[in-house]
């Protein structure tokens, strides 16, 4: 496991929520970084992760909607920090990958994060209880 | 169809608009009014990849949305229209007299505001200026999201903190 972190942020409770997730599961909480856009202003949320970002071994930022506040304000960080990469859309799975990744760069790890996250995504019909003839 | 919701909301695009109040109104097009955005391409790119690729979004400065704002009304499809603070809609209200109902979406703080809402922080001058617009026959409400009950301008001024 590499010693990369990342910043979390989305909206309400999402990043807490989702790191409590991670830490349940690999009990690696330590390597996010949450932040929440609650009651803030577009400038509050690009202050606050630009603080979080400048925190040792970040390389990457997580965020919850590609619409979202958290987005915006990474996307502007994305451009005086061509060294960090971000992932927005994040779930779980995504965040899992990140934890146990192993590749040799941040921008290949968040590749795989997303693909994790992507696969994890799925509709699933009760296949046992239609009918024939439904 | 036309514009459905004349929204101030210091984030411009983000969630709420997007998804919170685009998906119950079925919004296709978003009029982004704002001097700073208008005049910066990479601004403007920024927010577009911020909506999904069936909604459009026209970015325009106070004067040009002005001069545009009867083409919007007039749309066959579903708009919302946007402006960062008070004073860029209240300049809109004056120059086109065309806006009956403003929602106040989400004002955050910053020095020498006071907190109204849990989303809405005001200065004097900036509630000064709501007064004028609803004196002038101009609809004020405070509303986050559809779900949330929208409180007319006198509730949001005798309201002290969050909610």
């Amino acid at each position: 496991m590499s010693e990369r972190r990342a910043v979390v942020a989305g909206h309400a409770d999402f990043a807490e929520g989702v790191i409590s997730a991670v830490a349940q599961i690999a009990g690696r909480a330590e390597v996010f970084l949450p932040l929440s856009n609650r009651d803030l202003s577009a400038k509050d949320v690009e202050r606050e992760m630009r603080t979080l970002v400048s925190e040792p071994n970040v390389t990457t930022i997580f965020t919850d909607l590609p619409a979202g506040s958290c987005t915006m304000a990474a996307r502007r960080l994305l451009r005086e920090r061509p060294d960090l990469v971000l992932v927005t859309g994040a779930n779980l799975a995504s965040l899992l990958e990140f934890v146990f990744s192993e590749q040799a760069n941040a921008a290949e790890t968040a590749r795989y994060a997303v693909e994790r996250g992507r696969t994890a995504l799925a509709a699933i019909e009760n296949e046992g209880g239609a009918r024939r003839g439904d | 169809m036309a514009i459905e919701l004349y929204r101030i909301d210091d984030r411009l695009i983000h969630g709420q608009v997007v998804v919170g109040w685009g998906q119950p109104l079925a919004l296709e097009f978003i009029v982004l009014v704002d001097n700073e955005v208008a005049a910066s391409e990479w601004e403007q790119e920024l927010y577009r990849m911020g909506v999904p690729p069936e909604m459009s979004v026209y970015f325009d400065d106070v004067v040009s949305a002005a001069k545009n704002l009867q083409g919007y009304q007039t749309d066959d499809r579903r708009g919302l229209l946007l402006t960062a603070d008070i004073a860029s809609m209240a300049q809109l209200c004056s120059a086109t007299g065309a806006i009956q109902r403003v929602n106040v979406g989400g004002i955050h703080h910053k020095p020498g505001r006071v907190q109204r809402l849990r989303y809405v922080f005001l200065n004097p001058q900036e509630e000064a200026a709501l007064r004028a617009l609803e004196a002038r026959g101009i609809e004020i409400s405070a509303q986050d999201v559809p779900a949330a009950r929208p409180l007319p301008l006198a509730e949001l001024l005798n309201a002290e903190g969050v909610r």
